[in-house]
């Protein structure tokens, strides 16, 4: 087990040793600049001690000069708390917790709240920051008189109310929802200094419960000639998307719950489509009618919006998977690392073809890589939190990550990436532009010997 | 179109089948009924000219409308661009590069989109108030503009599934097997 001891040799300059057992020899690196075997982050593990900041915020207590006065009681512990509210909030001391928005004024074109992912850790998004795309706001649906029709192809046209669809089985399952246009400042061809929310912050994760879609359709009696449906909302767009037939066999939910609780507004409240791993357009939210067909609707969002250009002028067609994903949360832009010593490079990785087996984490921009702890039980179309113990020597390091899933897939190299997908002609001037559609290479950091992070292409 | 033959027929008949047998277990709670119970919901266009409703429209008449209904408010004078998309114009789209700008003349692939899209989503703010021969004409001055169709020619449950797009045969499916 390993242990660690630090030595303050001077005021505010922190040095760490570490040992192993009783020894005093230092965890091997496995990988160039530092990477430390996963190992190092099991049990009594290893304390940190260059402190990592955001802004203005804290200090780590390790970095702090020993010639501290003694602890004494804040204002705090000598008088009783506020009284408990009814429903919880952040503390005031997390404001910049938020998501960001692309449209703060409301004015007449799509919204895009994104999750401040470089903020969070574990796996699961809060309800309050899960990210939401709304075309023309927020609908404000009463469930007594929502009603979801099925027709089309089928043997029994059927309506039904929030209420009945709430008495039925429900399964629960943690899946990643993910726009088909996250990332897309990431085709720029020369790289955006942009934090994870701003390039990647229109994917979250939660815990969803409803109803296999499977059920509503045998209760139905789909035509065996049938191959599409048409799903939609009732917001005022009437948001609509073809979903293979197959898709709703496999693992679709009419989901109602999210991390237990009824869906938030902006995430399609009563009652969405969740389509474990496709692209978050075609999850209908205010789901309101499935219609069963033998050929693909070509909505507006399927014919122009979520067919991805190629650098040849021919385009993608239903592009539905969001393949597999990974990219370093913390250190990220918008962080500076203080001085050197331990961190824990730690990130989220996600496939929509299956389940996260291995990610690998490079300090040198992809000479050596180093396996990370994957932490478990890692399940299919969630997010999976990597964590790889790390010894910053401070010189400059560009530190990256790349995921596998169980099907095989492998998160492509930027080059490779770039060859078939091609990258603008121009730099994209924002975060919050869509050049294009399904980037899933690598993200890199480069950060210099002051420890200041750039967003870079490695 | 070979995205109409999905793979793994039999695989997929066998999944029906095999659930058949499950649904007389499940709750069976919908209501029955038909097709006139929910008639104003049911306003999906396919691209073969399924639900096109009967009513006919010419460019010229869309032409005013775009100006009348406030289109051009948002996408600009003779439809070429605002703060929102242009919708007549034809810029390259290899020359555009990956972000190039997707118009109806460069990109979409078929024309019963613009009906279905037009009668579901525009105008903004007030959606769901075009009538449908108010629909057919935007779809025929949007059409006639981009040179698609002669200026001429009404737009209808007949004329408009039988519109050529330029960009038709210039897209690869990318997941076939899904299908």
């Amino acid at each position: 087990m390993a242990t660690a001891s630090m030595d303050a040799a001077k005021p505010g300059v922190t040095t760490m040793r570490k040992r192993l057992g009783s020894g005093s020899a230092p965890l091997a690196e496995i990988a160039g600049n530092g990477l430390l075997h996963r190992r190092a982050l099991l049990g009594g593990g290893i304390a940190l001690a260059g402190a990592m900041t955001t802004g203005a915020a804290t200090r780590s207590a390790a970095a702090e000069p020993l010639t501290n006065p003694p602890l004494t009681d804040p204002q705090w512990t000598n008088v009783p708390g506020i009284v408990t509210p009814v429903l919880q909030t952040p503390s005031r001391f997390e404001k910049n917790l938020v998501r960001i928005l692309s449209n703060p004024k409301g004015e007449p074109r799509t919204q895009h709240a994104r999750t401040p992912l470089q903020m969070l850790d574990g796996t699961i998004t809060p309800n309050p920051l899960h990210f939401t795309i709304l075309h023309s706001g927020i609908p404000d649906i009463d469930p007594a008189q929502h009603r979801l029709i099925v027709h089309g192809m089928v043997k029994r046209t059927l309506e039904f109310t929030v209420e009945d669809l709430l008495r039925y089985p429900m399964v629960t399952r943690k899946h990643f929802v993910e726009c088909g246009g996250n990332s897309a400042a990431m085709f720029s061809n020369v790289p955006l200094q942009a934090t994870v929310q701003q390039l990647h912050g229109l994917a979250s994760c939660a815990e969803w419960t409803g109803v296999p879609l499977s059920v509503i359709l045998d209760e139905a009696g789909v035509d065996p000639k049938a191959v599409w449906i048409m799903a939609e909302g009732a917001d005022d767009l009437l948001v609509a998307r073809s979903v293979p037939l197959k898709k709703g066999y496999e693992d679709a939910l009419i989901a109602f719950y999210q991390n237990g609780e009824r869906l938030m507004p902006g995430n399609g409240y009563p009652m969405r489509l969740l389509l474990p791993g496709f692209e978050g357009n075609m999850n209908i939210k205010f789901l309101r009618r499935l219609y069963i067909i033998d050929q693909p609707a070509m909505t507006f969002y399927e014919t122009r919006n979520y067919s991805p250009l190629l650098p040849d002028g021919k385009a993608y067609r239903f592009y539905f998977v969001n393949e597999v994903k990974s990219f370093i949360t913390k250190p990220s832009f918008g962080m500076s690392l203080k001085a050197p010593g331990y961190y824990e490079i730690s990130g989220i990785a996600y496939s929509g073809t299956g389940t996260i087996t291995k990610v690998l984490v490079s300090a040198d921009g992809g000479k050596s890589w180093g396996e990370a702890a994957v932490e478990g039980p890692a399940t299919p179309k969630a997010f999976t939190r990597f964590r790889m113990p790390w010894r910053w020597d401070g010189q400059p390091v560009t530190i990256t990550s790349r995921a596998w899933d169980d099907s095989g897939a492998v998160q492509p190299l930027r080059a490779d990436f770039v060859k078939v997908r091609g990258e603008t002609k121009k730099p994209v001037k924002s975060p919050y532009a869509f050049a294009n559609q399904h980037y899933n290479s690598l993200t890199s950091w480069a950060i210099d010997a002051k420890g200041e992070i750039k967003h870079v292409y490695a | 179109m070979s995205t109409l033959k999905p793979l793994g027929f039999a695989l997929f008949a066998l999944t029906l089948a095999s659930s058949a047998a499950l649904a007389a277990n499940t709750p069976n709670l919908g209501k029955a009924v038909t097709e006139n119970d929910f008639k104003a919901w049911d306003i999906t266009i396919l691209p073969d000219g399924t639900g096109l409703p009967p009513g006919s429209g010419t460019a010229a008449q869309g032409a005013k409308l775009f100006d009348d209904k406030g289109c051009s408010l948002c996408h600009g004078k003779d439809a070429r661009g605002g703060k929102s998309n242009e919708l007549i114009g034809n810029p390259s789209l290899v020359e555009g590069g990956i972000d190039a700008n997707k118009t109806v003349a460069n990109f979409w692939g078929q024309a019963s989109t613009l009906f279905d899209y037009i009668r579901r989503a525009m105008p903004w703010p007030t959606p769901h108030t075009l009538s449908d021969d108010e629909t057919y004409a935007l779809c025929a001055y949007l059409l006639a503009g981009n040179n698609i169709i002669p200026q001429d020619e009404p737009m209808n449950a007949q004329t408009l599934p039988k519109v050529k797009m330029p960009n038709r045969n210039n897209f690869i499916i990318k997941f076939p097997g899904r299908i």
